[in-house]
Parts: C-alpha cells; structure tokens; sequence
C-alpha cells in the first residue's frame, strides 16, 4: 500500500515537472496558461490520492484539499485569461481564429 | 428555493467542517452547526442553490457526468503532456464560440469549470449563452462544430441536474 | 523503499520549481508572471503535503490549504488590477 502510494506521488511530480516544461516552451501566454496551472490540477489529485493510501487517517483533510484545487484552479486560469484578452495581450502567430476579438469589433460597431 | 439553498449550504458546511476537523464529539458538533448556520444566513438571500434537482435521475446524471469528467481530464492531460515533450511544439490555437443550451446560472458556472480544467481548452469569457474558448488544437472555427467538439459531451449529464 | 521515492518525487517538485522559476525571470508581460506564480504555488502546495509526510506533522497539511488559499486570492487580485483596476 505504501509501495502503491509512493509511485503515484511520483507520478504526479513528475506531470508537475512536464507543465513546468511546457511553461517554458510554449510560445503565448494563452498556451502557457493551458499547459501550466491546469496540468497541474491532475497532478495534485494523483499525489493526493498517493498520500491517501500511506496515511489513511489524512483522508478527510486530503479531500478537502483535492476539492479546493478543483474549485479553484479554473477560476484563476479563466480570470488571468480574461485579464489578458481584455488588456489586449498578443497571440502568438500560430492562432488561427480569434472570435471573441471579432465579438467586441461588431459590438462597437452597431451603436 | 431559499429553504433548498439554506439545506443545502448546511449540509456541505458540515461536511467542509467535519472534514477540517477529524473527529466527532459534542463540542466539535455544536460549534460547527453554529458556525455554518451564521455563514449559511450570508448567502440564503441569493439563492444560489435554488436551480439544483434533487432527484434519482439527477444524481445517476451527477455519477454520469463525474465519470465523463475525470475521463476527460486523464486524456486530454495526455494529449497535453505529450504535446509539450514533442520535438517541436505543434500547437493549432484559436479562440472560438460556443453556444450553450444551459440556462441557470450555477450551470454554466459548473460547465465553464468542466471545460477550463480539462486542458486544451480555456474559457476565457463567458457572454448571454454564448461562451469564448481558447482552443490549444482548432479543428474547427465555426460555432457548430466546436460546440459539438467541447461542449456536448458535458452539457449532457449537467442539463439534468442544473437544467 | 517508499521513502526513498517519496524523496526522489519531492526533489522532482523542487526542480519544477526551479524551472517556473526561469519563466518568471523572463517575463515577458506581468500576466506571464502571474502564471508563473500560479502554477508554483500549486506545486508548493504539493511539496509541503509531502513535507507534512516525511516530518510526520500533519498540522502541515492546514498550512498547505491556507497557502492555497492565500495565492489563489494574490492572483485573482493581480489579475483582475490588470484588467481594469480594482
């Protein structure tokens, strides 16, 4: 059980480490946001449950934890993204469509 | 709807609180329906509650939707993680609308939060009925099929217990 | 054996820490910054339960969900003073 619970704290280190690489690599603020606060969600869950198995008793707090991260973790990923669109942060060259830019035009537009 | 929403924010209060705490005993009880009746008196006149159905069809739809969730989640972490460790980063990105056929309120909040947390797709503004994503892999940018693509597969179970 | 694991996942977190690091050096926008943040103090959160663990404190595991608490609010604050001022 110990065994069982060490390798998935291992596990969700090392998605940690992946999003903390993907951080750096991608090349807007947008993708970053996906890749960085969001993977990390899956992997506080996973070593969660990992220190579950070692120490039963801690369950209830755990849970509360795990609870926490998912309410909170869209929240602010949505609220800086917003934040960003709305301060008028550049895209990256790759983005191929941007309807919510093209939303606000047509409501200037029509008086 | 005030009745339900206080029930309701009793019950998880208590749990929230149990599960702080640890252990049941008297003291610990009485304290804790103390605090979470004052809490539960802060927000009774919102009636955040209201909108939630409480029956077993809501709930089998609530187990469904949990299950679609958490597999959603494992994959499109996949996807994600291996998108990061490629070579060279192939990323499509593209903000696109959605429209949603969900009407209350605490639905859409719970369908927002479903698709921001699975990555690759990020709401980023949410306008009447209509929700503004940013999509890590565009396969399309019309309405219709990203709304089939990211939205459809939650909408589903949450239409049956926000409504 | 388990402990030993349990170690190599804590300095896996550290080092992911050390790299988020090199993203808030660089910038280049404030937000850039804030995510950067973000995502640290998730994985924060992380290494004090682990913490709490190997000291065998779990009052550790209160301070893990205030330090959530606490970063969650800095950057729904920062982010939204970048958008339109409080």
């Amino acid at each position: 059980m110990e065994m069982t619970g060490a390798v998935l704290a291992l596990i969700g280190s090392i998605i940690f480490f992946l999003s903390a690489l993907g951080l750096i690599r991608m090349p807007d603020l947008y993708n970053r946001i996906q890749t960085g606060t969001k993977a990390t969600t899956l992997g506080t869950i996973i070593l969660s449950i990992g220190l579950c198995l070692i120490h039963p008793e801690w369950t209830g707090k755990l849970v509360i934890l795990i609870l926490f991260i998912v309410l909170t973790n869209p929240i602010s990923s949505h609220v800086v993204a917003r934040g960003a669109h709305y301060s008028g942060q550049e895209m990256t060259d790759k983005t191929v469509g941007d309807a919510l830019t093209e939303e606000d035009k047509d409501k200037e537009g029509t008086p | 709807m005030k009745m339900k929403t206080a029930l309701i924010s009793v019950v998880l209060g208590l749990l929230f609180w149990f599960g702080l705490n640890g252990r049941l005993e008297t003291g610990v009880l009485i304290s804790g329906i103390v605090v979470v009746a004052i809490a539960a008196a802060f927000h009774v006149k919102d009636a955040v509650f209201g909108d939630v159905k409480f029956s077993p069809r809501a709930f089998i739809a609530f187990i469904a939707w949990l299950v679609v969730f958490v597999g959603e989640l494992i994959k499109s972490n996949i996807d994600v993680m291996l998108r990061v460790i490629s070579p060279k980063v192939r990323i499509n990105p593209a903000i696109v609308e959605v429209k949603t056929k969900l009407k209350t309120p605490l639905g859409r909040l719970a369908l927002a939060n479903s698709i921001t947390l699975t990555p690759g797709t990020l709401t980023t503004d949410i306008k009447g009925d209509s929700l503004f994503i940013h999509w890590i892999d565009a396969s399309s940018t019309d309405v219709e099929g990203a709304t089939k693509a990211i939205v459809a597969k939650f909408e589903k179970q949450l239409e049956v217990v926000f409504g | 054996m388990a402990d030993q694991i349990l170690m190599v996942a804590v300095l896996i977190s550290l080092l992911s820490i050390g790299v988020i690091l090199i993203r808030f050096i660089l910038g280049p926008s404030v937000l850039d910054r804030v995510v950067a943040f973000d995502t640290a103090g998730i994985i924060a959160i992380s290494v004090i339960v682990l913490l709490a663990h190997m000291l065998e404190r779990f009052i550790y595991v209160d301070v893990a969900l205030v330090y959530g608490l606490l970063s969650f609010i800095g950057v729904l604050v920062v982010a939204r003073y970048h958008e339109r001022g409080l």
